[in-house]
């Protein structure tokens, strides 16, 4: 169960605007009849796609009467999932992996780095409101560790140096090119491949 | 090693393009209709003798699983789900499977769906994996086009609809039931079990909740047949298993190897050795961060199986191995794990929602050198009360690799940790005091 903060600068109004309706109703088409609120979650992605990364409160009342739901279950559902961000989170949302896997492979040091160019606390955002850091538990590309994830790109095999520059460039609004750093293919091992060489060959 | 043509996936690396023409050149797709029209009974009787056991962690034999669906679909429609979730630390093979053999894994749907009555198939993709949803719903319009999965799926005479459906980064939804939950709209919080998902599932109806790898190595042993999948491996442990090899080795990548492959092999072969050699290796968590690590002595001859891993007071897991070599302080790497769980407890039953509290902040302080002699057999006593006292494996989940760091690292600890028991010391650390006695002291000063 993760801690959420929400924020206390709430907007009065949420309504989706044309696009994510449309998103809406072909997601809703995927669930059985009467179990629409099975949605909830895709629907709270749509709003926080919508609303520049993060749900505001009105968004979740009205995505409960979308769904015809108690607020308080969407509400439950807002809080339960980690990645769902209930305050302002920037333009660039960066999440550095800490788990073990990761930890042993220096991941403190990109932490180290975020604090350095973004922000002293987690969850703060930039000096010019751009960009937001936070450690997050496992992210699944442990053979590619220390790694981070920036809204919604993976970004591998990283050192200081690397992570230095990909922060800076993203505290400039450009997104980086995701992927490994070091110029790996994918999760092969580097240099070292002893399987499926005729494909790599062919 | 394995022979490269008895490998499963030939595109863990990506070599040929994840697409359905190369998926269809590599053999996928090419004979599914003549697959389902041996029926049902066949194909979960070629399962059962495959020995297949699935992938996900628990090991749980996948032809008796499809077997437990009713044989007949009643009032209620029957359901399959891929577990896609996969968070487990050290663990990252369902990612390269859903990139790169995203055919593989839909083919399995059909054929697990045909198997189990289902016409529909939910897959539960963690959210974290953005971009690789988009691979897989990529490969899923592309085989709707051709009339692969959809209205007569391949020319069977059975339909299958396939859906994506989003996680939020919560890693108890990797669990089956509490995935159902999260599936219905709700918190996931697991379901006490029995009834087990096989009866009573997704919206009630009967359900099979398989794991992504299960799934996918299915086409493939029903193509080449079940012989020869069991001639893999070791007996009761057969087949092939992507192993995912991370931490502290020069290499660090995902292989496809025979169950019963030695883990020096593994680490030495495959993942260019351990940094600074096998003498500088500390532990190893051969399962995913949930199993008891190993120490060197036994990592230098185990077979990495269920059965073999078991008898070693461990376990295979999702074979996410995680190498911890001695220039890491193997106490802190334990502290993290159980922040990790402690993070990640659902908060639904007392022992693991307080337990996993207790045991991450005893290991920090223990990690700091901080804790006292007696504290070490209390986190003992710690995971004894939470092991076997929670709804789901969560629990054990959390208590065995703190359990594991007991048995292996105890001197280290207590080396580390030698002070007398609080009450006879007067050292001063002040969240060792109790918080209500401080407020008294307080209260004295103050008046």
């Amino acid at each position: 169960m993760s801690l959420k903060k929400i924020s206390k600068d709430q907007p009065d109004k949420f309504e989706f605007d044309q696009q994510s309706l449309e998103a809406a109703k072909k997601i809703l088409s995927n669930y059985p009849k009467g179990k629409e609120k099975s949605a909830v979650m895709a629907l709270l992605y749509i709003a926080q796609r919508q609303n520049n990364n993060w749900i505001p409160l009105s968004a979740i009342k009205y995505i409960a009467k979308f769904l015809n739901m108690p607020y308080i279950k969407v509400y439950e559902v807002a809080t339960f999932y980690s990645m769902y961000n209930l305050s302002p989170v920037g333009n660039f949302h960066v999440q550095i992996c800490t788990t073990t896997p990761c930890m042993i492979r220096g991941a403190y040091k990109i932490v180290d780095v975020c604090k350095k160019k973004i922000s002293e606390k987690e969850n703060v955002l930039s000096e010019n409101g751009n960009c937001s850091w936070t450690e997050v538990e496992c992210l699944g590309a442990c053979i590619n560790a220390p790694m981070m994830q920036i809204n919604n790109d993976y970004y591998e095999d990283l050192d200081i140096r690397q992570s230095e520059k990909i922060i800076d460039e993203v505290l400039l609004g450009k997104k980086p090119k995701p992927g490994s750093y070091r110029g790996r293919i994918n999760s092969e091992p580097e240099n070292n491949r002893k399987t499926l060489l005729d494909l790599k060959n062919a | 090693m394995l022979k490269d043509e008895d490998r499963i996936y030939k595109n863990l690396y990506n070599d040929l393009g994840a697409d359905l023409n190369s998926s269809k050149k590599r053999g996928d797709w090419t004979n599914t209709k003549d697959l389902c029209e041996k029926g049902r009974d066949w194909i979960i009787d070629e399962i059962k003798k495959s020995e297949l056991r699935g992938r996900g962690g628990a090991g749980f034999p996948t032809g008796l699983k499809w077997s437990f669906a009713p044989k007949e679909v009643g009032s209620r429609p029957h359901y399959l789900v891929i577990n896609a979730d996969e968070s487990e630390p050290g663990t990252c093979k369902d990612r390269d499977i859903l990139r790169f053999e995203p055919h593989k894994l839909l083919e399995g749907c059909l054929i697990a769906a045909y198997a189990v009555n289902s016409h529909k198939c939910y897959i539960y993709l963690r959210g974290e994996y953005y971009n690789e949803g988009i691979e897989l719903q990529k490969a899923i319009d592309e085989a709707y086009k051709d009339n692969l999965i959809g209205k007569n799926a391949s020319g069977t005479g059975w339909d299958l609809d396939i859906y994506i459906h989003y996680g939020a980064g919560a890693y108890i939804c990797g669990e089956e039931t509490a995935l159902l939950e999260s599936i219905e709209g709700n918190k996931g919080q697991p379901r006490l079990k029995p009834p087990f998902p096989a009866l009573v599932g997704l919206y009630g109806c009967p359900t099979i909740v398989n794991n992504v790898e299960t799934v996918s190595v299915v086409p493939t042993i029903l193509r080449k047949g079940s012989k020869w999948f069991a001639s893999l491996g070791k007996p009761k442990n057969t087949g092939t298993k992507i192993f995912c090899i991370s931490g502290n080795v020069n290499k660090p990548c995902n292989v496809e190897e025979e169950m019963g492959v030695p883990l020096k092999d593994l680490i030495e072969t495959h993942a260019g050795g351990v940094v600074g050699g096998w003498e500088n290796l500390q532990a190893v968590i051969p399962g995913g961060s949930s199993m008891p690590l190993l120490n060197k002595e036994i990592s230098e001859k185990i077979t990495m199986d269920f059965d073999s891993l078991v008898e070693n007071k461990s376990g295979l897991g999702t074979a996410g191995i995680v190498v911890i070599n001695k220039d890491q302080d193997i106490i802190k790497c334990f502290a993290r794990i159980a922040r990790f769980y402690k993070h990640e407890s659902c908060g639904q039953c007392t022992p693991c929602r307080e337990g996993s509290g207790w045991m991450w902040r005893i290991l920090e302080r223990m990690a700091k050198g901080e804790a006292s002699r007696e504290e070490v057999e209390m986190l003992f006593d710690v995971t004894k009360q939470i092991e076997g006292h929670t709804i789901c494996a969560f629990g054990e989940g959390s208590a065995w690799p703190v359990q594991g760091l007991l048995r292996n690292f105890k001197k280290e600890i207590i080396k580390r940790n030698n002070f007398d028991p609080l009450i006879k010391s007067n050292k001063d650390i002040p969240y060792l005091v109790d918080q209500h006695l401080l407020e008294k002291d307080n209260a004295q000063n103050k008046s």
